[in-house]
Formats: structure tokens, sequence, C-alpha cells
């Protein structure tokens, strides 16, 4: 039953995030675009995008990382696992580096492509094909390193 | 610089952003994870037992939100001018980037920044700066 529930929660978040990005324009990339033009006319949106969901952020965020560090259960009571990572390495800073060049090339990040592939857009499937593909480049990698 | 007034929504991207920040609020109450997609979908390429089946649910949902909006009659056209050369290299570097990097712009961007994750912070103003460096040499420094 409790599997059931942790699955209906998931799915429903993943709508209601998906929803959010429809809303707020952020599956059309020229938006995204017009954010990145600091040079031409501006867009300040984006901003305001994670402006809002920050604010409903910090708050829950706040919330659960007390019950992540009180040794508590998630509300539906599996393990709190929120990231613990505090380095600022070369892996962090070169991977951000790559990931905001290709953000900036298409105007696409990886939950609008989703969602612009779920509307059935065919450009949005090759971009998810090529980030699938180096994703799994990626593991194929780190499994080659650390076997 | 100059706002572009014509097309800042200022409305719906608080709106929209409140309904991002609630879903990853969920995530992070109701199961104890990080809404990062690029961490949901990257962990489906790395299998572990008991680790898929909530991935897959989150992921379902995302891709049934454009159809709630259009059975809702509310979806309005995308438009992805890129060309398909542009959307794979895009692509490419967006997933390798994404996975070295460890999030995207909902894991270090809304998820990471809501935690006061320095980490997070720095991933965040350097997508950002390399977006920005990007779109103006693409736009205004005739690279590509």
């Amino acid at each position: 039953m409790n599997r059931i529930r942790i699955l209906l929660a998931a799915l429903a978040s993943g709508l209601v995030f998906g929803l959010g990005l429809i809303v707020s324009g952020m599956v059309q990339p020229a938006k995204v675009l017009g954010f990145l033009d600091l040079l031409g006319a501006w867009d300040p949106s984006l901003a305001l995008v994670m402006g809002g969901a920050i604010a409903v952020g910090l708050p829950t965020f706040a919330w659960a990382k007390r019950r992540q560090a009180g040794q508590q259960a998630s509300l539906l009571g599996e393990p709190m696992r929120l990231p613990e990572a505090r380095q600022i390495d070369r892996r962090l800073v070169l991977g951000s580096l790559l990931f905001g060049v290709g953000w900036g090339l298409a105007g696409l990040c990886p939950g609008p492509a989703l969602v612009a592939l779920g509307a059935g857009s065919g450009p949005a499937a090759l971009f998810v094909l090529a980030m699938l593909g180096s994703m799994g480049l990626f593991e194929w990698l780190e499994r080659r390193r650390r076997p | 610089m100059h706002i572009d007034w014509s097309s800042f929504t200022p409305w719906p991207a608080l709106a929209g952003g409140a309904l991002i920040g609630l879903a990853a609020a969920a995530m992070a109450l109701l199961l104890g994870r990080v809404a990062g997609i690029s961490g949901i979908l990257g962990g489906l390429l790395r299998p572990s037992p008991g680790e898929s089946r909530w991935r897959l649910a989150f992921l379902i949902g995302l891709l049934l939100a454009p159809w709630l909006v259009r059975a809702a009659g509310a979806m309005p056209p995308l438009k992805i001018e890129a060309s398909s050369g542009l959307l794979i290299v895009a692509g490419l570097l967006v997933g390798v980037g994404t996975r070295y990097g460890a999030g995207c712009t909902s894991g270090h961007g809304v998820c990471g920044l809501s935690r006061l994750s320095g980490r997070s912070l720095v991933a965040t103003l350097v997508f950002m700066a390399a977006g920005f460096v990007t779109v103006a040499l693409v736009r205004h420094g005739g690279v590509l």
C-alpha cells in the first residue's frame, strides 16, 4: 500500500513540476534564450520562475533538512536522502560549464526537454536522445573508472 | 542591455515557479529526495534495486503534464527553432555536463538554492554564466 502511495506521490510531483514549466513558459526555448541574452532584449521571466520556486522551497527544504538531521523518515516513511555533498571541485565546475554551454545553444535543459517530448515535439526527441546518449557514455566511463 | 517588456511575463513566471517549488517540496518531504531531473533520469541508467520505479513515476508525470494542459485546451504551441545539428550538440553537452556537475537547473538551481547549498550556488552561477556567454557569442559575436 505504501509503495503505491510513494509512486503516486512521485507521479503527482512530476505532473505538477511539468505544469509549472508549461505555465511559466520555460518549455519555450525562446523564453529561456531571452533570459540568457543579456546583451539583447532581455526577458527577466526566468529569474522570477526561480524566485517563485525558491520562495516555496526555502521553508519546505528547511523542514526536510531538519527531518534528515534528526534521522527521521520522510512523511511517507522513506529514508531521507537529500544530498549532503559539499565539495566544490573540478567535476562540479567543468560539468556545470558544459551544461551551461549546451543550455545556451538550444535553450533547453532536461526538464523542459522532457515536457516538450511528452507534447510530441520531434526536435525535443532528438535533443533528449542525444542527452540520454551522453548520459549513458558518462555512466560507462564512470564504471570503467570505478568498477 | 534593455528589458524586453513585451516578452516579460512576471505573473505566469511566479505562478509556474511556485508550482515547480511545490513539486520539489513534495518530493523532499514525501519521498526524501531532491527533484533534480538530470539526476532522476541519470539514475535510471545506473539501475539499483528499488531505485527505478519512483524515478519512472516522476518522469511519467513530467511527460503527461502537456497532455493535461492540452485536455484543458490551454497548451501553447511549442517552438523549438534550433537546427537538428545544434540540438544534437546541445543535447550531448547537457547530458554529460549535468552528470559530471551532478545537477541541472532543477537539482542545483531550484532544490540546491532552496537547501542553501554553497556547492549548488557555485554550480548555478557557473551554468548561468556559461549560458550568458554562449548566447552572447551566438547572437552578438557571430559565432555559429
